[in-house]
């Protein structure tokens, strides 16, 4: 079986992973924010954001390299509309769109690698997302290694009968795994009706947040007013 | 005694045309473990769904002297167990806690009680350090374990078993033969093995074109049918 990164790294022991997940989602909102209002940033102050979120990836003892260059992924993505404000004779600005994407990514990133995906569904839901979208989500990350699963079986059935890579395979393909989705479907909602499912999902009420969620969000408040602060000073 | 199953003449024809059931005649009785043989086809899978009213034939059923109708459902599947034969479909919730706890709440147990049953059951199957973990990071033997413990979580006086040793390797049935052996609960179990049979069940049902064709000792019932495989071989 095989996991994907994220998920792999979301259950590493650290101070940071053991935090609520609410605390890690208000905590990445306000960086996000944060970075969305600081029109132009400096060097110093990419420099800033850059080193709270390394010594946060730090703490959480997550591989630095591997966030940073998936954050990095979304370069080419703003490259475009940075390349505009450059011809438009913005180079400032720019470098800024590069940064501040960049930045965004790497705390989402953050966030996605020191929380497991059922924890932060949750703690989404604690914000209001619709609780059904949310159980979606759920089930389509629970069966979609079950699914990649079948997809590979098939694969190698294939190539043990000396099938060939076509359009036309992958078509009958699809056909079969989503008939078999389908079955697997309605074989899970027997197994919630056999346990007294009755169209509602009943969960246990989340706990109240301690005093590390508390201190964690107000150490990344203060750091967030510093680079404000400093910004307004520079 | 009053049986806690009483089927009589029950018939079930899915959409197809196949006439899975064809006059069944079933009792279960407290303190026993029914092992149904009988080949693919004939019905079993289709008789374990009617006890917990997910397929709704013809003909009578009545489980702990209730009819299998919509209004007694929530009772009866608090009562009747079903571990499903694909594990994956029984484990939907994103952790083993949320499992096993997905029945408690929907009989709107307090959280305290949740917690207890879901604890005390996976101490019953050895599976107590892994309330944690995701259903996906297990291995077959204990996904097995984990989904019987979200079905003693309801706290069930019957368990039906669909091949509940398919897909796993020695040490993993031995250990699921043991923990069977412990439970107090009648039990019904489909299966195609004969030792697990032998160890667990006090009488055998042969099934045959959706008609229980004869009930006895294993071994007698084993060698009337030659359902073994001499009967493969011959």
């Amino acid at each position: 079986m095989h996991h994907v990164t994220l998920d792999t790294w979301s259950r590493l022991p650290s101070p940071i992973h053991r935090l609520d997940p609410r605390a890690k989602i208000a905590a990445t909102l306000a960086v996000l924010v944060s970075l969305a209002l600081t029109r132009d940033p400096g060097g110093l102050r990419i420099g800033g954001y850059f080193a709270l979120l390394t010594l946060l990836g730090a703490a959480a003892r997550v591989p630095l390299a591997g966030v940073i260059l998936r954050a990095a992924l979304v370069l080419p993505f703003a490259g475009g509309v940075a390349l505009l404000n450059l011809f438009g004779g913005d180079p400032a600005r720019a470098l800024g769109l590069l940064a501040k994407s960049f930045l965004s990514a790497y705390m989402v990133l953050l966030m996605l690698s020191t929380t497991p995906l059922h924890a932060l569904l949750r703690g989404l839901e604690s914000f209001g997302a619709p609780r059904f979208l949310l159980m979606v989500m759920q089930f389509l990350y629970r069966y979609l290694f079950v699914l990649s699963e079948q997809a590979q079986h098939m694969m190698r059935a294939r190539d043990c009968r000396g099938g060939r890579r076509s359009f036309a395979a992958a078509r009958g393909a699809v056909a079969v795994l989503f008939a078999r989705s389908y079955a697997r479907a309605e074989r899970i909602h027997h197994a919630m009706l056999a346990r007294g499912f009755r169209g509602h999902f009943q969960l246990l009420d989340p706990p109240a947040l301690r005093g590390a969620d508390l201190l964690y969000l107000l150490f990344i408040a203060a750091s967030l007013t510093a680079l404000h602060v400093s910004l307004w000073n520079h | 005694m009053e049986p806690l199953i009483r089927a009589a003449g029950l018939r079930y024809r899915y959409d197809d045309g196949a006439q899975a059931l064809n006059g069944l005649d079933f009792v279960l009785y407290p303190g026993e473990t029914v092992a149904l043989f009988g080949p693919n086809g004939s019905g079993k899978t289709t008789f374990l769904l009617h006890l917990v009213g997910l397929l709704a034939g013809e003909g009578g059923i009545e489980v702990c002297g209730l009819p299998v109708e919509k209004r007694h459902l929530p009772v009866i599947r608090q009562k009747v167990g079903i571990l499903f034969q694909d594990s994956d479909d029984q484990l939907f919730m994103p952790t083993v806690f949320d499992d096993v706890a997905f029945g408690p709440l929907n009989l709107g147990l307090e959280r305290e009680e949740v917690h207890r049953r879901v604890h005390e059951c996976l101490r019953q199957v050895g599976m107590d350090e892994a309330a944690a973990r995701a259903p996906y990071h297990l291995s077959a033997g204990e996904k097995r374990r984990v989904a019987l413990a979200g079905v003693l979580a309801m706290n069930p006086e019957i368990l039906a078993l669909d091949e509940p040793v398919t897909f796993l390797d020695p040490p993993g049935r031995s250990a699921l033969i043991e923990i069977l052996q412990r439970l107090p609960q009648a039990k019904i179990i489909v299966t195609h093995d004969i030792e697990l049979a032998r160890e667990l069940a006090t009488r055998a049902v042969f099934f045959s074109q959706g008609r229980a064709a004869a009930s006895g000792p294993v071994d007698e019932i084993v060698g009337r049918f030659q359902w073994d495989t001499r009967t493969v071989t011959r």
